[in-house]
């Protein structure tokens, strides 16, 4: 199986390259993924860079560009894809090495929206309680990776990466808008006002696309959108 | 010495995991100064993978109390758990599950508007009755929903991250100080020494010695191994978990919650066979029971498939909806993986090596102990350790499933609020005596030679493939001689091993490099203590000493990295309030 991967190290290299590799068919087992393959091609070249751990697609460490579409590596399968493979970094960040970037502009982003539950009552001795109905509604928010397959399939983030939160903080966002336990509403949606941290989002939907769990950043988006709408009138 | 940048903090943590990360929150929130190095980004840790909850007696669903809980732990454990550490554990627990609800953990909710909990393996109601339901769950990502909480929670503190810095090794003073540790940041390859008062090694687990294993590439013991380099030994290390139902032939894990919502095994004839193995608890007996019962059916020929070397879970009869609404990330991974729906067929498993029990001696307040002398034992200063790579013991020789979340939060905590003291007296930090990072500094620059051995991914290879064939599920002593020769062979020829990428830049060959010199300690340290110990308890099962062994072996290993000696002591008996449990023939 024939791949082609980008190449770049800082140390050693002008310029970024493509370079060939081939992974021999007997070495192909069935229901292979990706990331098995670039294991492989990493012990015929102990060079090659790239960031893995879980292997299962809860941790999101290893979001790349794969034939020109973001996705982990650990849960794409090979058969699933036309050779040569075109692996890239995920696009729109600084690449450190290799297949490695600096999300550091993601992580900031995802800082800024405050990810974390926000309520000024006294602690309760037991849990704070919440209906099934209630605790439904962080279903298909709460089980973001932070793999930033989505921002960076954003061209609005792109375009904006300091400015416009991107999908994967605005997600979170309403994680957290979303949550009955959440007192911060006001405050959080006053950090969002302005025309780029929220409103940059042209629903273009790429992040609905590309996201690795299935989850729908757009449509958290539009529900923020529709709260601040509905606090403005 | 003058060369290597230099940071000071009150404490460093290294690991960011659920250990390290509920400390951090801990000392931040007591405006400590505290530095977290981790060699992933801190959502990427293994915490994350956790799936079926976190136990605790709050009752929500049945009855429930802490003693009960204790009873199950201290069953589970063989007796082999330290009952005043289990004792502090159970009690704790409920309280460290609320604490986790405030921070924001999405937990599953009951009609009442509780916590859901649900039913998992070796639990009971009123010491060895009824089946109880005491893990708290957020659908079956449960360390996914606690990981990130806790890191949003440091967040919202502004606790200082070392995100993508690998530690090397820690520094330590003539008196026996420890001081810090060194570290690379992984993307420069730059050398930094981080200063600390205190010292938290939370490190996590070492599941990569085994080649099927649940674990993530990251699992490679490193606090263990440099709490061993450091002149600490390790406890208990023959005691590793193999998880009942890991995916067969791949390792991706299989919650026990499958079995707590009513899943069970099924052998080649179509047979629920845990019924003749545990006939009251079934599919629900400890790990190790279940483990045994499976690799024993299809060591008889009862195993399913053309090579029948596996069983089925079968929970098609729960309806697609409990799986979709209860298990949706197991259902996920079947897909992904074996391209089924669970809904509707059964997933092949077998035992997959999952957890380990050792780990570095402490007390229960995260104290790294070590025995004096002859004499008893004493805290290492400046040195904690908690969670996986720690051993309090709160798991003995087989843990409760559920309680490795409850372990993590417990004694990361109580760690924390025991630093939080030792802080009030130390205020200054103690010299660095010169040449201190010289060891770890040529560990490092090893690799910047070329070596004429073996390359290093082959050497881990290896390693892995003889722990799976010499210290597995059954163990004998002539399997484990070889696997013991076999892996100080491989240690040596580590030493010669090379790596072909001599760049300073994001060098991830040379970090597998130092974690496979991490891994191989371990190995020893495993199979060393797995051949002394001859007698059956918890996962440890020796097919030539088939019984447990209480008047010669109810006492803990200690494997020393010096001469590879064993060393032992007595498990604490005592618990802090209750009457001792003592030890009984153990049934499910």
């Amino acid at each position: 199986m024939k791949f082609s991967i980008y190449r770049y190290d800082p140390d050693q290299d002008a310029k970024p390259y493509m370079q060939d590799y081939e992974l021999e068919d007997n070495k192909i087992e069935h229901g292979m993924m990706l990331l098995d393959a670039l294991l492989l091609l990493k012990e015929q070249d102990q060079s090659l860079s790239f960031r893995r751990s879980c292997q299962e697609g809860v941790c999101g460490s290893d979001g790349m560009n794969i034939n020109g579409r973001n996705g982990l590596a650990c849960i794409t399968t090979l058969d699933e894809l036309k050779q040569p493979v075109e692996i890239r970094p995920l696009p729109g960040m600084p690449v450190v090495r290799d297949l490695v970037v600096d999300l550091s502009q993601f992580y900031k982003q995802y800082r800024t929206v405050k990810p974390y539950l926000t309520n000024d009552e006294p602690v309760p001795e037991v849990e704070r309680l919440q209906t099934p109905e209630q605790r439904e509604q962080l279903d298909g928010l709460y089980e973001c990776i932070l793999c930033a397959c989505c921002s960076t399939s954003c061209p609005s983030f792109w375009w904006n990466p300091d400015k416009f939160l991107g999908p994967a903080a605005l997600l979170q966002s309403w994680r957290f808008l979303a949550d009955s336990r959440d007192q911060a509403t006001e405050q959080r949606l006053n950090d969002l006002e302005g025309p780029f941290r929220l409103f940059r989002c042209h629903t273009i939907m790429n992040c609905v696309e590309v996201c690795p769990k299935g989850l729908n950043p757009t449509r958290a988006i539009g529900h923020i959108k529709a709260l601040m709408v509905k606090r403005s009138l | 010495m003058s060369s290597i940048p230099k940071r000071s903090f009150d404490t460093l943590i290294i690991g960011a995991g659920g250990g390290g990360l509920r400390a951090a929150l801990q000392l931040s929130q007591a405006d400590a100064r505290v530095a977290v190095v981790s060699k992933v980004f801190p959502t990427r840790s293994h915490t994350v993978a956790a799936q079926g909850g976190v136990n605790a007696a709050l009752a929500n669903v049945v009855p429930d109390n802490w003693h009960w809980h204790m009873f199950d732990t201290v069953k589970g454990s063989d007796y082999l758990g330290d009952q005043d550490a289990i004792e502090y554990m159970c009690r704790a627990a409920p309280r460290v599950v609320y604490e986790l609800e405030h921070f924001g953990v999405p937990f599953s909710r009951l009609d009442s508007g509780r916590i859901y909990q649900r039913a998992f393996g070796g639990q009971s109601r009123n010491f060895g009755g009824d089946q109880a339901a005491r893990t708290c769950a957020a659908a079956d990502r449960t360390g996914h929903a606690i990981l990130h909480s806790l890191y949003q929670q440091n967040i919202r503190a502004k606790t200082h991250f070392f995100d993508e810095y690998f530690a090397i090794d820690l520094i330590k003073d003539q008196d026996g100080y420890f001081l810090g540790a060194l570290a690379i940041e992984i993307a420069t390859g730059e050398p930094i020494l981080i200063e600390a008062k205190t010292t938290l090694l939370a490190t996590g687990g070492a599941g990569q010695l085994f080649r099927t294993n649940t674990n993530a590439l990251v699992n490679t013991g490193d606090g263990m191994a440099m709490a061993l380099r450091a002149g600490i030994p390790l406890q208990d290390m023959e005691f590793f978990q193999f998880h009942p139902t890991g995916i067969a032939g791949k390792g991706m894990l299989i919650t026990e919650g499958v079995r707590g919502e009513g899943g069970y095994l099924i052998n080649s004839d179509g047979e629920r066979f845990m019924e003749r193995y545990a006939p009251n608890a079934k599919d629900l007996a400890s790990r190790d029971v279940v483990s045994r019962a499976i690799a024993t059916e299809v060591r008889e020929g009862r195993g399913v498939g053309p090579n029948k070397d596996h069983v089925l879970l079968k929970l098609d009869h729960l309806g697609a909806d409990i799986v979709k609404k209860r298990l949706p990330g197991i259902r996920d991974t079947v897909m992904t993986f074996l391209h089924i729906d669970p809904a509707e067929t059964p997933i092949p498993v077998f035992p997959t090596a999952h957890y380990t029990m050792g780990g570095i001696p402490t007390d229960r307040y995260g104290q790294v102990v070590v025995p004096v002398q002859q004499g008893a034992e004493e805290p290492v200063p400046g040195l904690y350790s908690v969670g996986e790579c720690a051993c309090v013991s709160v798991h003995g020789a087989n843990r409760l499933g559920g309680n490795s979340l409850l372990d993590i939060l417990v004694f990361g905590r109580a760690a924390a609020n025991h630093i939080i003291g030792h802080l009030s007296e130390q205020h200054y930090h103690r010299p660095i005596p010169d040449g201190a990072c010289d060891t770890a500094m040529a560990r490092l620059e090893r690799w910047n030679r070329q070596g004429k051995g073996e390359s290093v991914p082959a050497l881990r290879k290896e390693l892995a493939k003889v722990m799976e064939d010499h210290c597995s599920v059954f163990r004998n002593e002539e399997v484990l001689q070889q696997g013991k020769d076999k892996v100080l062979d491989i240690r040596e020829r580590i030493r010669d091993a090379y790596i072909d990428d001599y760049s300073q830049v994001f060098n991830t060959a040379r970090i597998e490099a130092m974690e496979l010199e991490n891994l191989v300690e371990i190995g020893v340290a495993t199979v060393a203590s797995a051949l002394e110990r001859t007698e059956s308890r918890g996962a440890h099962s020796r097919i030539d000493y088939p019984e447990r062994d209480d008047a010669r072996w109810m006492r803990h290993s200690l494997f020393s990295l010096d001469g590879d000696k064993m060393d032992y002591k007595p498990v604490r008996m005592k618990p802090l309030t209750v009457d001792s449990f003592p030890p009984k023939k153990r049934t499910y």
